[in-house]
């Protein structure tokens, strides 16, 4: 009898961690198939044409999506200009001076705004600066994205800056540092690494992101001509190529797709690596 | 006295103070955190003066409407919401238990070497674009799920009203899933943190009285980790929800409230994505919006909870091991 119930909860417990090895496996099918497919389908497509031409109408042959790869980079180095200062300083308030109410309340503002679904993102300012403007344009685009780094960026600056042992502080103002001079130019280069490791996981989150720039960026069929202006964006030719009907264009999608993803693969494998270079 | 001596020794120096490079410094970080949550009531206000028009025409009967005709100017958001449920109820019962075995093997089974492999392999999932998966699943999982899925759920399960139906493939069933897929990571990650935040000596102490791995993992991790992970889900609920781009592509999008898994169906998200361009008469648009706002304040309250629950846990154990 007590052997019995001993063999059984011995299979329980092989029986269990079979299915916890299982359900690794499993996570790992979709994965493995989403980067074998864009791998596969997209290096077919892809030339040096591919890169640096013009989108062509369906079934044109040939065409390619550089001012889709341009679209991405400004719009990339827009969100930048929103997100990082904003991001960073709001991070160095809850390092330094946010150990009271109103820095428990911002701390867990920012947490619950990165769990906001993108799209409502871009349905504000779509609200707020589309509808104001009468236009598209790329300016709200990247302040569509820009929004979306700070919550990222605030939080991860502020945990970096809490990882600078309090003797490099102390060591500055005892040389006569003023406070804000140690956190700007002792500190902050403490917590450099950290703050980089921030700022690119949060690009690469963006760079992703679909929902938000059909209502802002729109897309575009031409090279960027201004920031007043609607622009093209890789995410956005990915989900327009996807849903047409014409053959070219959907194998074209592939390709944008493989793009898109080296970027936001290398961004997150970088940060990987400085974070290992910083141990 | 003449105003120009207002200022004493004392005051001078509160002016000083106010005006040194500290408190200037100080005051603009403030600022910027300040935005954080002017931000949040930006959303809201901006949202909710735009759907006013909506509001105030349909009031509560918007929740209940089944109805959504452009044309004749009646809006109901019914079908988007029970699109959006249904479908993140899907993903959750696929999510759960796989992102609960991944959380145990990555914090309890795991050989150190294979753990940052596998949960860099789990990120990466994370990191996959909405719209890469979008494409995915509208050319290889939609497909597979036409000619394999499908017709082995029906010979298997037919008999219930939910595995009946056409085989298109796309689908309530094609968006639960690509959201499963989606949400794993989220609850994986964050339920595996609560589970490394269990003190030590609670496995130690169920090792000792003769638990094997499994009894230990049942009793001492998830039994002490379970708010953690009941925050996890919520977060994962919570991405499931407002999830906009991925679902879009599979679902099908035809605003339809039917028992049927295999039926197409539309979300919230997916509604405002695809028809804001349309909605060039006012109601319309603010009808939108108003979805938008609803979409808004649900995973705002999803994720306040859940966050206050992973936080309080997350304290708890703080406690506990200092």
């Amino acid at each position: 009898m007590t052997i019995k119930r001993v063999t059984r909860r011995k299979i329980i417990d092989k029986l269990v961690i079979f299915l916890a090895l299982l359900s690794v496996v499993i996570a790992m099918i979709p994965l493995a198939g989403v980067l074998v497919f864009v791998t596969s389908k997209g290096l077919s497509v892809i030339n040096l044409d591919f890169f640096f031409s013009l989108p062509k109408p369906p079934n044109e042959i040939g065409g390619g999506i550089g001012n889709a790869i341009q679209g991405t980079l400004i719009l990339i180095g827009l969100a930048s200009i929103v997100g990082i200062p904003i991001g960073v300083l709001s991070g160095i308030y809850l390092a330094e001076y946010g150990d009271n109410r109103f820095g428990s309340l911002v701390r867990f503002m920012a947490d619950v705004l990165s769990g906001v679904p993108s799209i409502i993102m871009g349905l504000f300012v779509y609200v707020a600066v589309v509808l104001a403007t009468r236009s598209f344009s790329a300016l709200s685009g990247g302040i569509a994205l820009g929004i979306m780094m700070i919550p990222v960026i605030t939080r991860t600056t502020e945990e970096s800056i809490k990882l600078v042992p309090n003797s490099i502080r102390e060591a500055s103002m005892a040389l006569g540092v003023r406070r804000w001079k140690t956190i700007l130019f002792v500190v902050l280069s403490n917590a450099k690494s950290g703050i980089i490791t921030g700022i690119m996981l949060s690009i690469a989150r963006i760079a992703g992101e679909t929902a938000p720039l059909l209502f802002t960026a729109f897309g575009s069929d031409v090279w960027a001509t201004g920031l007043n202006q609607p622009i093209s964006a890789l995410p956005l030719v990915i989900y327009k190529y996807a849903i047409s009907p014409y053959a070219n264009w959907q194998a074209q999608a592939w390709g944008a797709a493989f793009i898109l993803l080296i970027i936001v693969l290398v961004l997150n494998i970088g940060v990987r690596f400085v974070a290992r270079y910083r141990k | 006295m003449p105003p120009l001596f207002f200022f004493g020794k004392k005051e001078l120096k509160m002016v000083r103070k106010f005006l040194s490079g500290d408190s200037i410094f100080k005051k603009l970080t403030l600022i910027f955190a300040l935005f954080i949550l002017v931000l949040a009531l930006l959303i809201f206000y901006e949202l909710y003066s735009r759907s006013q028009l909506s509001i105030n025409k349909f009031g509560l009967g918007f929740l209940t409407g089944v109805e959504w005709d452009p044309v004749h100017q009646v809006f109901g958001a019914l079908p988007f919401i029970y699109g959006t449920v249904t479908s993140s109820i899907i993903a959750l019962i696929i999510a759960v238990p796989i992102s609960l075995g991944i959380a145990i093997y990555l914090s309890e089974l795991a050989p150190k070497s294979f753990r940052s492999t596998i949960s860099f392999m789990v990120e990466l999932l994370a990191a996959v674009p909405s719209v890469v998966y979008g494409l995915w699943g509208l050319f290889v999982m939609v497909p597979w799920i036409r000619d394999y899925l499908q017709p082995f759920l029906e010979s298997t399960l037919g008999f219930l009203p939910l595995f009946q139906g056409p085989k298109f493939g796309i689908g309530m069933l094609a968006g639960g899933i690509i959201l499963a897929i989606m949400i794993i990571p989220t609850i994986s990650a964050v339920s595996r943190e609560a589970m490394l935040a269990v003190p030590d000596t609670q496995r130690e102490a169920a090792f000792a009285l003769g638990a094997t791995r499994w009894e230990t993992i049942r009793i001492a991790v998830l039994k002490y980790a379970r708010t953690g992970i009941i925050g996890a889900i919520l977060l994962g609920l919570g991405r499931a929800l407002g999830e906009t781009m991925a679902v879009i592509m599979v679902i099908g999008n035809r605003p339809q409230i039917s028992l049927s898994l295999f039926e197409p169906a539309y979300t919230m998200s997916g509604v405002i994505a695809s028809e804001y361009i349309e909605a060039t008469q006012e109601l319309y648009l603010s009808s939108l919006i108003e979805i938008g706002l609803l979409l808004f304040i649900i995973t705002l309250l999803m994720n306040i909870f859940a966050r206050l629950l992973v936080w309080r846990m997350m304290k708890m154990f703080r406690g506990a091991k200092e």
